[in-house]
């Protein structure tokens, strides 16, 4: 059947079968951020957003998105770069696997919560499992970036620097 | 693996409740546990352009449409304004928010799984089940029935002025419960009653209904006999997660809490 959505700001038209999964369609298009993690709809390496929403896109059959708008890393390069230069200065990272995943809903996160404490950071992050690290590296890293959030004077002066 | 053979997304009730009658059909709700499941579908009945999405609250009871999901559950002015924090404790455990955005209420509580916190806490309270061809059944009921060819179309909790609490305990974080205990007390035809809930036994959530007056100002010795016969009224079994026994001896321990918190917060 032919679907018709949109990715990552651009309408798209695809032939997929009825058990096609949105995390395959989404990899054919060239979304090579999307990535599967674990199989049992646990992990939260193939999150991405529907209708902004942060799903899984293991778990959607593709012919679902049929009339809505998908967002992949893809489709947030600049801010994904920005969030990702600051998990990389904390070391968070080993293989870098769960990352798109993680970034994705870390993105999410700050549309939906204004100023969330370590807590709500942690719940909201708990569906985005790492295997290599303890986790301590990524709240560093959404710390600090959430103090540039704030501050926007240091931001000029990084800017000018 | 799953396989499906036609996916349709329904344009009327009419139409899911008409196609779901062959064998090989399958409404779908979040796909969460479907698709992990080993099933051939001719089928697959997709619900979500029906409005079955909103939680409507009126003057007698609050009807949450099956496609809402379970994260809509957690945010719920409604729930939260009768019965405080509960159900977004009873979902906020499930997985993460990716999955609770996706996996629906009509899902949890049609696949009566032994393991759904949502079973669990929604069976505490008077809540009903609306059913295209069943007409509209107490969830009490519904829960021992086998799964038929219906279609699932709302759950309505009558609204009162019942506490709630819920509490489960996980091996570790989203993992699946080894026992979840909602607790809910009011007044019934004028008898003070208390509502236990009991799931992840590992068996689906039973209700046991019980014409107790605790005093407010029961002492702890007290409340803890009281949650000792209240959890010995179930049947408890062992899996990888726990034995019997040691479930038995939490579901004490979480029933306890939530009737000592209940009675604080009336003192």
């Amino acid at each position: 059947m032919e679907i018709q959505f949109i990715l990552n700001k651009k309408q798209v038209t695809a032939e997929v079968g009825a058990d096609t999964v949105l995390l395959g369609l989404l990899r054919d298009l060239g979304c090579k951020s999307v990535k599967c993690g674990c199989e049992t709809t646990n992990c939260g390496l193939c999150t991405v957003w529907i209708d902004g929403k942060s799903r899984l896109s293991c778990s959607v059959l593709a012919a679902a998105v049929d009339g809505h708008e998908v967002t992949t890393m893809e489709g947030v390069k600049e801010e994904a770069e920005e969030f990702g230069a600051f998990l990389a200065a904390e070391g968070a990272e080993q293989c870098g696997f769960c990352s798109p995943g993680f970034i994705m809903n870390v993105l999410a996160m700050f549309r939906e919560l204004e100023d969330p404490d370590i807590e709500e950071i942690k719940e909201y992050l708990a569906g985005n499992l790492c295997r290599c690290t303890g986790y301590m590296g990524q709240l560093r890293a959404i710390k600090k970036y959430m103090e540039k959030r704030k501050s926007p004077v240091i931001k000029v002066r990084e800017v000018r620097g | 693996m799953l396989t499906i053979g036609n996916y349709v997304k329904a344009k009327t009730l009419e139409e899911a409740y008409e196609l779901n009658q062959a064998r090989n059909s399958r409404v779908m709700g979040g796909m969460m546990w479907m698709r992990l499941g080993n099933a051939k579908v001719k089928t697959v009945i997709d619900l979500s352009g029906l409005g079955l999405d909103k939680i409507e609250e009126s003057d007698n009871v609050i009807k949450i449409g099956a496609m809402c999901t379970l994260r809509q559950i957690e945010e719920s002015e409604a729930l939260r304004n009768l019965y405080g924090d509960g159900f977004a404790e009873a979902v906020r455990h499930i997985v993460g928010v990716q999955f609770r955005n996706q996996a629906t209420v009509g899902g949890s509580i049609y696949g009566r799984f032994g393991f759904s916190d949502v079973l669990t806490a929604f069976l505490a309270l008077d809540t009903f089940v609306e059913l295209y061809d069943g007409g509209t059944i107490h969830l009490s009921e519904f829960v021992k029935r086998k799964p038929d060819k219906d279609i699932l179309l709302s759950i309505i909790v009558r609204k009162s002025k019942r506490k709630f609490r819920y509490e489960s305990i996980r091996q570790t974080k989203t993992d699946f419960p080894v026992i979840a205990c909602a607790v809910v007390t009011g007044i019934v035809h004028g008898q003070e009653t208390w509502f236990f809930s009991v799931g992840a036994r590992p068996m689906k959530a039973e209700l046991v209904d019980k014409a107790w007056e605790i005093p407010r100002d029961a002492s702890e010795e007290m409340i803890a006999e009281y949650a000792r016969k209240a959890a010995s009224e179930f049947t408890y079994g062992t899996n990888m997660r726990g034995s019997a026994q040691y479930r038995r001896h939490l579901a004490e321990v979480l029933i306890r809490r939530e009737i000592s918190s209940i009675l604080a917060e009336e003192r």
